[in-house]
């Protein structure tokens, strides 16, 4: 068959089949303008409403009753933060724990198991996860509470801080490894300061980009950090968030709140796109180059 | 448990040859300070193994106790409904009775109106991506797909809410009613909010996800396999659809599957156009409600036990829908960027 298979025709490709392939290009950078389309939408309409709404007094006060004009949402900026900071001292050691785990001493059935039980969990919806968190701490502690909103984000962080340091301590050359060991460094130092610190960069790509994805959960945090009005920072007590926030407004009749919650996912796109830019340019320029 | 069979298998046996074996055992004999480096050394090895084994654990841990809280918050109403509560559609919160049907109606709808919009679009933008695209415009368009996939559902639902559903009151849904109002999937007043609405936010939302994971598994088809079908005189589209396209098949579906355990599970955008009404209507423009968003909705507000224990139970439905949704499409994709090479070569 390979020696003998038919030549071209001279003539070259009749015109059908290539307007066909005329027709398949066509198809495909339409199907590409679709997508592109809202993308644009979304992000002109977040700077051309919010924009306008961002004030100093946005960024530096706590809400206004109903009716009364200004207010902002710095406590729930503030909030944000608590909520994340929480979420991140859980996820983040478990996280890179697990994926060490993978890559150093998972090599295996059991870790193929534990590998395939993270891609799991990372797609188990995140209200699930809030209930979860609910019946675990909101449920024993009586009331809602940072903590609860905290936890509820760490768990859905861990799956994917897992796989990115899996994925970056791969890329460590054996070498490194061996070379280390040979000099007659143990295991746990091997790890812990060479490949570790040799895939750095990259593991600090993945847990930023974990950061990103969970610090615009809104239902997680529904019946866990519940939202307030106030300024709080204490973790047992129901705080604010950003994304809980701009859903209140934006689902109420008043056209101030409206206002508001098109500032206020300006200021949170602003976090996850920042968050997402940091990683690129760290990515672009560490050893993890082309693979991000 | 399975920890006795993970000991035999350090790095170091394998890593070391067995000619540097023995004079590592001579060494302490000749240095006695030696021997006690090496023991505390392998001490701190094995605690270590052992810490990064339990984080490792706690990935399954945490599956373990999603699975063990739903079920033991929802007891209550699992014996007390039994299968019915899947098959009936009353939702009567203040007379206690509850019967999930209309909920699961319309997270199955409003995910099959974003997976019909999703997938050819997914698609198209993957096979750009990869196939056609000119090599500059490549890293741009994967950014912004990327970024596409990292707006929070509160900011799709807000975009929706004042600017999608407004189109599609004034413009598109009375276009419908008017061209295909006689298949009766678009009867009713044109609301903007409804099931149609909830349908394209969940498809935005989706596209980022199928095109990635395709794009991830037609760069995983040998470059032999474009170039074969380049060679027999194909031409680019035809090397697309029988090179690349036909070999990745197995792993596209699991793209879509994938996409669609997001829309099942996604709920705030949806929450937000949906319309909230447990009802089940033909219409694809009437309001509806999915079991995201009555868990959203209606949590704290629960009062009773048993309504408590009916939204967990919807909880543990869609959780194990996800979970079975996402373990197919996971194997699936592992079939094709893993499999490849031996099955190219059995062919």
């Amino acid at each position: 068959m390979r020696n003998n298979a038919p030549l071209r025709r001279r003539g070259g490709i009749s015109w059908s089949r290539r307007l066909k392939d005329y027709f398949a290009t066509a198809m495909a950078v339409a199907a590409l303008l679709l997508v592109l389309l809202p993308l644009a939408a979304i992000f002109i309409y977040l700077v051309q409403r919010g924009l306008g709404s961002i004030s100093w007094a946005f960024l530096t006060q706590t809400p206004k009753p109903v009716g009364v004009a200004g207010g902002g949402m710095a406590n729930a900026i503030l909030g944000t933060g608590v909520i994340l900071g929480i979420a991140s001292a859980i996820g983040v050691p478990l996280g890179i724990g697990a994926g060490v785990f993978l890559s150093e001493y998972g090599r295996n059935r059991f870790g193929d198991a534990i590998r395939f039980t993270a891609d799991v969990l990372n797609g188990v919806p995140s209200i699930v996860i809030g209930i979860v968190a609910y019946s675990l701490v909101v449920l024993k502690q009586k009331h809602f509470s940072a903590l609860a909103g905290g936890v509820a984000l760490g768990i859905m962080m861990i799956p994917t801080i897992t796989r990115a340091t899996e994925e970056m301590l791969l890329l460590v050359p054996r070498s490194v490894r061996e070379a280390a060991l040979g000099l007659g460094v143990s295991r746990w130092r091997t790890t812990v300061s060479i490949t570790l610190r040799t895939a750095a960069a990259g593991i600090i790509t993945g847990i930023m980009l974990a950061f990103a994805r969970v610090a615009g959960e809104t239902a997680p945090l529904l019946f866990t950090a519940f939202g307030s009005q106030f300024w709080s920072a204490k973790i047992n007590q129901p705080i604010a968030a950003l994304p809980l926030q701009i859903f209140v407004y934006a689902i109420s009749p008043y056209d101030e709140w409206h206002r508001q919650a098109w500032a206020g996912a300006l200021v949170l796109i602003a976090l996850i796109v920042g968050t997402i830019a940091v990683v690129r340019l760290i990515a672009s320029r560490g050893m993890m180059k082309g693979t991000a | 448990m399975g920890i006795p069979r993970l000991t035999p298998r350090p790095l170091r046996p394998r890593e070391a040859s067995p000619v540097e074996t023995p004079p590592r055992r001579t060494q302490p004999a000749s240095e006695p300070a030696g021997v006690r480096v090496r023991v505390g050394s392998r001490l701190a090895d094995e605690l270590f193994r052992y810490a990064m084994i339990a984080c490792g654990l706690s990935v399954a841990v945490v599956l373990g106790l999603i699975l063990y809280e739903l079920v033991a918050n929802s007891t209550l109403s699992l014996h007390q409904f039994g299968w019915e509560f899947f098959s009936t559609r009353t939702w009567d919160p203040a007379n206690d009775v509850f019967g999930a049907l209309p909920f699961i109606y319309g997270t199955i709808i409003s995910s099959i109106i974003a997976l019909v919009i999703a997938v050819p679009l997914g698609l198209g933008v993957a096979v750009f991506i990869t196939e056609m695209c000119p090599q500059g415009l490549r890293a741009i368009l994967s950014f912004s797909t990327e970024l596409l996939a990292a707006i929070p559902s509160v900011i799709y639902g807000l975009w929706a809410i004042f600017v999608l559903v407004p189109i599609l009151r004034l413009y598109i849904e009375p276009a419908l009613i008017r061209s295909l109002g006689w298949t009766g999937l678009f009867e009713g007043p044109p609301y903007g909010i409804g099931m149609l609405a909830a349908g394209m936010v969940l498809a935005v939302m989706v596209v980022p996800i199928i095109s990635s994971l395709t794009r991830e598994v037609l760069s995983a088809v040998p470059r032999n396999q474009r170039e074969a079908a380049l060679a027999l005189g194909a031409t680019r589209w035809e090397m697309i659809r029988v090179g690349v396209l036909r070999n990745a098949r197995a792993g596209i579906l699991g793209a879509v599957i994938l996409g669609l355990g997001r829309a099942l599970g996604e709920t705030m955008a949806v929450t937000m156009v949906i319309g909230n009404r447990p009802e089940i209507a033909r219409s694809l423009l009437a309001p509806g409600y999915t079991m995201a968003s009555v868990i959203a909705n209606e949590f704290t507000e629960a009062t009773g036990r048993l309504y408590l224990s009916a939204l967990v139970e919807i909880g543990l439905a869609l959780f194990l829908v996800t979970i079975v949704v996402n373990a197919l499409a996971r194997l699936l994709v592992w079939s094709v960027t893993r499999g490849v090479p031996a099955r190219v070569h059995a062919q």
